[in-house]
């Protein structure tokens, strides 16, 4: 099964991902070889077979409510690539 | 044609949490931008989330109270998508097995009739982040300190069929969570907040019309305003040959009216997989019983208890169950007072709430606490005091210059029930009256009541309006 | 030096003996990768300073009479694990210039036993790819022969180790990550089992798969090093507390009477007869030490490489969602909108194999293919799973190759990805299931190492490494140093 330019637009846009023209029909070579190797499964009968999501069929173990942090924001922001007054700055959020 | 209006509500109540859903990071609210934003809560790469016990047991609990299914498995789930608010670009949530399922809430609607509203599902999921646009040139500025903040997801059947309806059930489900302790209801805070789903459909039609979601619904009044505008604008859609669209819509609460937030719709393909940062969350029988023990008197009991025990009127015992703590301040009043609930009620529900309202005071922070309340109410009973007066004694208590009895004897209101002292102010007030003495006499009753007037005047209010009357009426015949 | 490759046990009685320093080991190391990582490029960051410190702390620890057997040892890091205060780049762009404010518990717990971190090692971006050639600071080259790749995705920490670089290393294992890197350089590769050891600090790639682990010379130093490194860590909810056995305690068990179940399914069409003949030596080996060698049946091992190019690229897809430029990382320069911002952001800092994962897993998981092929995939994951479980009901350890063939060469295969992918294919049904795997080397082809693997039952760590320290004990395959080694 092989995918079009446009699936590629379309998962690229979803994964904010840039894919200039150029780059595009190596993508949709490569993916489409990628997906016809996984769609290999749609022949396997899975009929009531239950999903396994996890290798370790256990319970969650949970934590008690109790604030265990402090102010590390300076620390924190030493990464960030641009802040203002402890913000991480973005172009504008139009909502 | 006629049309039939049908609404389902989506509720985010945030969990009283002290830290966060998934990190040790307080919930608290206020604090300085991306101060108590922890590595978990920023999405730093290598972290995971580890989620707290409170959370669930405070769904859990939820959960019980609406008499839902408490999933003994349920899984959490990943919504992708990007925005600034949300730093792992998904949130974690509850999409194929949520925590709580199929429950029921009744509501009691403004006309005194009762109507159940099924509540689909509800399920734990992480708080974003804010988006702030002030003092920054044009950009935007993240706050991650709500990220990750525990948010329960209330999702009710589309059973309701008013804006009135939906604005009832918005209540009932706040005064509910607040009841149970699980959220404290705050909307200026962002606390409790409203999506609503609104369609409408001909009248007699089973399958349901197409529906816009309305955002930022945060207060009960704006539920309201935005389902009228909506279905008004749905309607004059449909008359006028068109369709409607099925759209996210956010509510303008200055111009009154819903508008169309397309940025959002064009990426709504959430991909949710289930999280396999958090095996699912197993819950025995044991723990849900645990819950269940912890679980307080909910509103229609105690509303029922108040009526038969108290023998209260309805609209009072409504006011009284409205929240817990002011129920709880009138059974303590009245536990006080003990043979005359009704004064309690009516002090509760007249003067005390009234003092509340007035300075914007919590019923958990009165300056008149319920035992006082309660000595000043035996004061009245005991004839200590008059009921009118008592209302400055309140007042006073309320200024905080001390208990019942004190400001009484300080201010001197005491009630004056010597006969003597009395009938010593009549004779005086009847000597200055000579006219109306006559007019009395001469058949106009009605002049009693000048007397009375004149008598309380006198004697500062102080003197027993009872024996007032008594001794008038003795005096005159 | 008593021989060119010392081992973690070697020097723990060399340090103890007080024949040498944590200082005079160290600098030694320093001054070997300095003489030979021009040519490997396995190192992505060498901290000689804070090493040195280290190594200071370490002799003084010992000298108050605290050192523990591993106090003072040489190592170096996958570049996965958060270092604090040290450059964390997991092989990207993206992260070239992250710091990292805290340590991965992995690095805690094994700093608290005293190891000396050296620097941390090459690999593909992160985690993904099977010859280090993803990796944005360049290919890692092995030390059999430097045209060939030392595999991947801990490519870094192979060669390192394989080189005598430094006598361990860590390692994180998704699909092979190990134990494939290992066979193809000769060394020894545990993957433990999922949830044994905490992947808090690890940089995930694919969440329900990744494992850290270990790569040594020895199984008996695997064995050293995971029992630092294992246990429950609160910070990570899919950690075990079952209890930690003593590793090291039942290296010695004898393997009379033990069963070794040999999958036909291992011994396909694609493996190489070089490596199939080292491998079949190997389970003579096994028979020569008293364990008998059965038949079992994996029937659906052959959908492993599909089942896993869904789930690991799903997972891949949303766990990489975070690199946005915002909080951390590379930011593209210019975007005037915040769509922009994102795009940019992650065409610049991500390469190609990162991208192409991404999107495979976002197309799998959209609207309309989620049921036909991620949920599918979690599916046929069951099947796979089942057929160990059944497996293990008749048998103490599975063996097989590693990998299907030995170390290619640069290049050869970064044109087709699915060419690429199918070098795992021995290796990816033991992560889909969960369970502890080893491999050691067994022979040679082509004069290049062949890789024995090892496989066990959920928390068997100490059944593989017992049967690969006996193995070991018989055998000198992994004794054997590369010719061009410094």
């Amino acid at each position: 099964m092989s995918l079009s330019r446009q699936d590629v637009e379309h998962i690229a846009h979803l994964a904010r991902l840039k894919v200039s023209d150029d780059e595009l029909d190596e993508y949709v070579d490569k993916l489409s070889r990628i997906i016809d190797l996984v769609a290999q499964l749609s022949s396997v009968n899975t009929d009531g077979v239950t999903p396994m999501a996890h290798p370790l069929d256990i319970g969650q173990r949970l934590r008690p409510d109790e604030v265990t942090e402090s102010d590390q924001r300076e620390l924190y922001q030493e990464n960030a690539p641009d802040v203002v007054h402890g913000l991480y700055r973005v172009p504008k959020v139009i909502e | 044609m006629s049309w039939e209006t049908v609404i389902g509500l989506e509720i985010h109540a945030q969990l009283a949490t002290r830290s966060k859903i998934f990190s040790g990071s307080s919930t608290a609210y206020g604090a300085e931008p991306n101060t108590q934003a922890n590595l978990v809560d920023l999405g730093y790469p290598g972290v995971l989330p580890v989620l707290n016990t409170d959370a669930v047991r405070l769904a859990v609990k939820f959960g019980l109270a609406i008499g839902a299914q408490i999933a003994p498995r349920s899984v959490f789930a990943r919504k992708n998508y990007f925005y600034p608010d949300l730093p792992k670009g998904y949130q974690i949530s509850q999409y194929e097995l949520p925590i709580v399922q199929a429950g029921s809430l009744q509501i009691r609607l403004p006309d005194g009739s009762l109507k159940t509203v099924g509540i689909t599902r509800a399920h734990l999921e992480e708080d974003a982040g804010k988006s702030l646009h002030e003092n920054l040139q044009g950009a935007s500025g993240i706050d991650l300190n709500r990220a990750g903040t525990p948010l329960l997801e209330i999702v009710s059947e589309p059973d309701m069929r008013s804006p009135v309806e939906a604005a009832t059930y918005m209540r009932t489900i706040h005064q509910l969570v607040r009841y149970l302790g699980i959220c404290d209801g705050n909307m200026q805070e962002g606390s409790f907040r409203c999506d609503a789903n609104v369609s409408v459909r001909p009248q007699g039609q089973q399958e349901l019309g197409t529906r816009a979601e309305l955002k930022n619904l945060n207060s009960f009044r704006f539920v309201e305003k935005a389902i009228e505008f909506e279905v008004e604008r749905q309607i004059d859609l449909l008359e006028a040959g068109g369709e409607v669209v099925q759209e996210t819509r956010l509510y303008d609460a200055d111009r009154d009216e819903t508008r169309s937030m397309r940025s959002k719709e064009e990426a709504n393909d959430y991909r949710y997989f289930p999280d396999p940062d958090l095996l699912p969350i197993v819950l025995d029988e044991a723990f849900i019983a645990e819950v269940r023990e912890e679980l307080p008197e909910l509103p229609e009991a105690k509303r029922a208890r108040f009526i038969a025990d108290y023998g209260l009127r309805e609209d009072d015992v409504d006011i009284l169950v409205a929240s817990r703590p002011l129920a709880d301040y009138f059974e303590a009043v009245a536990g006080t007072v003990k043979d005359d609930p009704k004064l309690a009620a009516n002090w509760v529900v007249g003067e005390l709430s009234g003092a509340l309202n007035r300075d914007g005071v919590d019923i958990d922070a009165s300056r008149v606490p319920p035992h006082a309340l309660g000595e000043l109410l035996l004061r009245i009973k005991d004839g200590t005091v008059s009921g009118k007066l008592a209302k400055e004694v309140f007042e006073a208590m309320w200024a905080g210059e001390g208990g019942a009895d004190e400001i009484i004897d300080s201010k001197g209101l005491k009630q004056i029930t010597d006969t003597g002292a009395i009938e010593k102010i009549v004779d005086e007030v009847l000597a200055a009256n000579a006219a109306q003495v006559q007019q009395y006499r001469d058949g106009n009753q009605k002049v009693l009541g000048f007397f009375v007037g004149q008598v309380m005047k006198a004697s500062q209010g102080k003197a027993n309006p009872r024996q007032v009357n008594e001794i008038l009426r003795k005096k005159l015949s | 030096m008593p021989t060119a490759r010392p081992t973690i046990a070697e020097l723990a009685g060399q340090l103890a003996a007080g024949d040498t320093s944590s200082r005079e080991l160290t600098e030694a190391t320093l001054a070997r990768i300095e003489a030979a990582d021009a040519d490997l490029n396995a190192f992505i960051n060498v901290c000689a300073e804070a090493a040195l410190a280290e190594a200071d702390a370490a002799d003084a620890r010992r000298a108050r009479g605290e050192a523990g057997p591993l106090t003072g040892v040489p190592f170096a890091h996958k570049d996965i694990f958060c270092t604090r205060g040290v450059t964390t780049t997991c092989g990207s762009h993206m992260l070239e210039n992250f710091v990292p404010p805290y340590d991965a518990t992995v690095v805690a717990r094994l700093k608290d036993a005293g190891l000396v971190t050296v620097g941390k090692t090459n690999m593909d971006e992160f985690a993904m790819g099977s010859s280090n050639e993803t990796s944005y600071f360049g290919a890692v080259r092995n030390p059999w022969d430097t045209a060939c790749t030392p595999g991947g995705s801990s490519g870094g920490s192979a060669a390192a180790v394989a080189a005598g670089l430094v006598p361990a290393a860590t390692g994180t294992d998704t699909g092979g990550s190990i134990r494939q890197p290992a066979a193809l350089t000769g060394v020894t590769g545990l993957k433990p089992t999922y949830g044994r050891v905490s992947r808090f600090g690890m940089i995930a790639f694919a969440s329900s798969l990744d494992q850290a682990g270990v790569l040594a010379l020895t199984a008996e130093d695997a064995a050293l090093v995971l029992q630092a490194m294992a246990g429950f860590d609160p910070h990570d909810s899919t950690s075990t507390d079952a209890p930690v056995a003593d590793y090291a305690a039942s290296l010695n068990n004898e393997l009379k009477g033990k069963r070794i179940g040999v999958p036909g399914e291992f011994f396909d069409a694609g493996l190489d007869p070089a490596c199939e003949q080292a491998v079949r030596g190997a389970l003579a080996e096994f028979e020569q030490l008293g364990a008998s060698v059965v038949d079992v049946s994996l029937p659906h091992l052959g959908l492993s490489v599909p089942t896993y190019y869904i789930v690991a690229p799903a997972e891949a897809s949303s766990n990489l969602s975070r690199f946005d430029g915002l909080r951390f990382g590379h930011r593209a320069a210019g975007a005037e909108t915040l769509e922009e911002l994102y795009k940019k952001t992650r065409q610049e800092g991500f390469g190609a194999e990162v991208k192409r994962r991404i999107m495979t897993g976002t197309y799998v998981l959209s609207a309309g293919y989620y049921d036909a092929y991620y949920l599918k995939a979690q599916q046929t994951r069951q099947l796979i799973a089942d057929d160990f479980r059944q497996a293990f009901e008749t048998v103490d350890l599975i063996a097989g190759p590693t990998t299907p063939t030995p170390a290619f060469r640069l290049g050869e295969k970064t044109d087709d990805p699915v060419q690429m992918y199918l070098n795992d294919i021995y290796t990816i049904g033991v992560n889909l299931a969960g369970l502890p795997g080893i491999s050691v080397p067994c022979g040679f082809a082509d004069n290049l190492p062949v890789g024995l693997q090892l496989i066990g039952p959920h928390f068997g760590e100490s059944v593989v490494l017992n049967f690969a320290h006996q193995y070991q004990q018989a055998t000198d395959w992994h004794q054997q140093v590369p010719g061009d080694a410094p």
